[in-house]
């Protein structure tokens, strides 16, 4: 009977779990845990603060999930070193585990630059996990004034939980517009300016270099003091076990198709991977909780022994800010790259599609959103543009622009 | 197991689906109780081309991207059904982002919603299909 061990508990990691079951009922599955929470769902913590969850409802899976999938999970265990000539795992309590395949689930973690003075801040706190957020919560009430560095997904989406919550924000970014990793200069501006319709201030193409107590020295030499401050200046795969080895990492654990990592019968999956974009052509880090599953699912089947292919990854977000909100896929190829910008502005809304030859590569959607999954399936499954109705798809997301076939295929057949 | 099927040439574009679909998720017992005066959120609707309309509802896939997508882990499959716990949604909409059918979209309060084949509504089976003047949305068992 195989035996499988699945590193880190997150999205990834069910999709591995889940992988794994489709192929083989038997085979016993290990998961090491460092978190001492079954999987939940991390991007809702945002949620959490602005009362849409709790701590019940963000759980990833029902409360019989391992059992069901015959999982032993060791809770606050952490993988120190990967032994591939005996296949064994050494735990940080210097248990060994062996294994037979193995999945490597590690996510991302914060990335804190060396502020001088952080030290002296009292309260400061990272976003990603559950604790960080509950840890965030406690340190807060209506009288605090917030600082959070860093404008993108991470940082944005805290600010909007905190808003009720506490006296002021201030996010400081280096950048020169909020979510720069998604969205364009234009965009960007058109989300900022609803941000700060909802009270939150911006500090962009500013940073904090040092902090004294409640006080961060900025880069312009302004000041600004706080009660609480939040670090989100951006996230790091977790790549050390494959480095430490070495396997081959670049910004995260280079996957193949297969989700394969450069060492036999270690396979990889979710934000601590390099896999393919096919937007891009290239491989890119994927941090997004679809493709964790999506990869964390591939690798489960083909560990397993299944035969399974991931080759439609690319990077998606659906994101919204006090009830606007913006949908981004794919990648955006400019001009001198060869790319067209297909764009529709009006009060509130606004859409760009960006082309490139015979395909869709990327879209940026703000404010009307409506079927945007047909654009994300032009990109996914890179569908020529001349084999539909394009101009038509322009105007609106419609299934109607597609051929008569596909229509019965879609509407007429099981899909 | 059946599904939604729907066929463009017979559909005559007139809503009523929509009506219906939203009549029969509404928990009122009357009509004009449930949808006279107000907007209606359907979880079906009507696709206009410029000479084609047919109905779109949720297809069941056999191998769904929303359920895999939902940072919420709040869709999942029930004997063949793909069903939303709207106790969990908190309408991040990512599986509008995701879905190549454009088969959901919210409800009024922001939470999504979808077919889910009348099964656990008054209507007892699609409300859509049982309304249609002509016979353009069926619900039967096709190919598997």
């Amino acid at each position: 009977m195989a035996q499988y061990v699945v590193i880190g508990n997150g999205v990834a990691a069910v999709g591995c779990i889940e992988g794994i079951r489709k192929e083989d009922a038997a085979g016993k599955i290990i998961v090491i845990s460092e978190e001492p929470h079954p999987v939940y769902c991390r991007p809702l913590i945002s949620y959490y603060l602005e009362g849409k969850t709790n701590l019940e409802k963000m759980a990833y899976r029902d409360k019989n999930f391992y059992e069901r999938m015959g999982c032993e999970v060791l809770y606050g265990k952490k993988a120190a070193q990967i032994d591939p000539s005996t296949k064994q795992i050494a735990l940080n309590d210097d248990t060994v585990i062996p294994y037979d395949k193995l999945c490597i689930a590690t996510g991302s973690s914060p990335f804190v630059p060396r502020f001088t003075g952080l030290e002296s801040v009292e309260q400061k706190h990272s976003f990603m996990t559950i604790d960080d957020m509950l840890e965030l919560e406690a340190s807060i009430n209506e009288n605090s004034d917030v600082l959070i560095v860093g404008a993108g997904l991470i940082g944005l989406k805290c600010a909007e939980g905190l808003k009720d919550r506490v006296s002021s924000i201030t996010i400081c970014d280096l950048a020169d517009r909020v979510l720069s990793s998604i969205l364009d200069a234009d965009c960007a501006a058109m989300m900022q300016k609803h941000l700060e319709q909802n009270g939150i201030n911006f500090m962009l193409n500013d940073s904090a270099i040092s902090f004294d107590k409640n006080t961060a020295f900025m880069k312009s030499g302004k000041t600004v003091r706080f009660d609480v401050l939040v670090l989100a200046v951006g996230v790091r795969a977790n790549t050390s076990l494959i480095k430490g080895i070495g396997g081959e990492v670049n910004r995260g654990i280079l996957i193949s198709n297969k989700m394969e990592t450069s060492i036999p019968d270690i396979y990889a999956a979710g934000d601590c991977t390099e896999g393919e974009d096919i937007s891009f052509h290239d491989k890119r880090v994927l941090a997004i909780l679809p493709n964790a599953y999506m990869q964390g699912n591939c690798a489960g089947i083909n560990m397993a022994g299944g035969s399974s292919v991931f080759d439609k990854g690319i990077p998606m977000n659906s994101i919204g800010f006090f009830g606007l909100h913006a949908m981004t896929a794919g990648s955006y190829y400019t001009a001198e790259q060869g790319g067209e910008l297909y764009e529709e502005k009006s009060e509130g809304t606004l859409k760009r599609l960006f082309t490139r030859g015979d395909y869709l590569t990327g879209f940026i959607l703000i404010g009307a959103t409506e079927r945007a999954g047909i654009y994300t399936s032009l990109i996914r499954e890179r569908i020529p543009l001349s084999s539909i109705d394009f101009e038509m798809l322009k105007k609106t997301a419609t299934s109607t622009a597609f051929s008569v076939e596909k229509r019965k295929q879609f509407f007429g057949g099981v899909v | 197991m059946k599904r939604i099927y729907v066929k463009e040439e017979w559909c005559l574009g007139c809503h009523l689906c929509e009506y219906n679909c939203a009549f029969a998720n509404s928990g009122k017992p009357d009509m004009t109780e449930a949808l006279k005066g107000k907007p209606i959120f359907p979880r079906i609707h009507i696709e206009e081309g410029e000479k084609i309309c047919y109905a779109v509802s949720c297809r069941h896939c056999t191998d769904p991207l929303c359920i895999k997508s939902c940072i919420a882990g709040a869709i999942s499959k029930i004997d063949g059904i793909v069903h939303i716990d709207q106790n969990k949604c908190v309408g991040c909409l990512t599986c509008v982002l995701v879905c190549p059918y454009g088969a959901l979209a919210p409800n009024e309060k922001g939470i999504m919603q979808k077919c889910e084949l009348c099964i656990a509504n008054t209507c007892g089976e699609p409300a859509c299909v049982k309304g249609c003047p002509n016979r353009a949305i069926v619900y039967e068992e096709r190919g598997e």
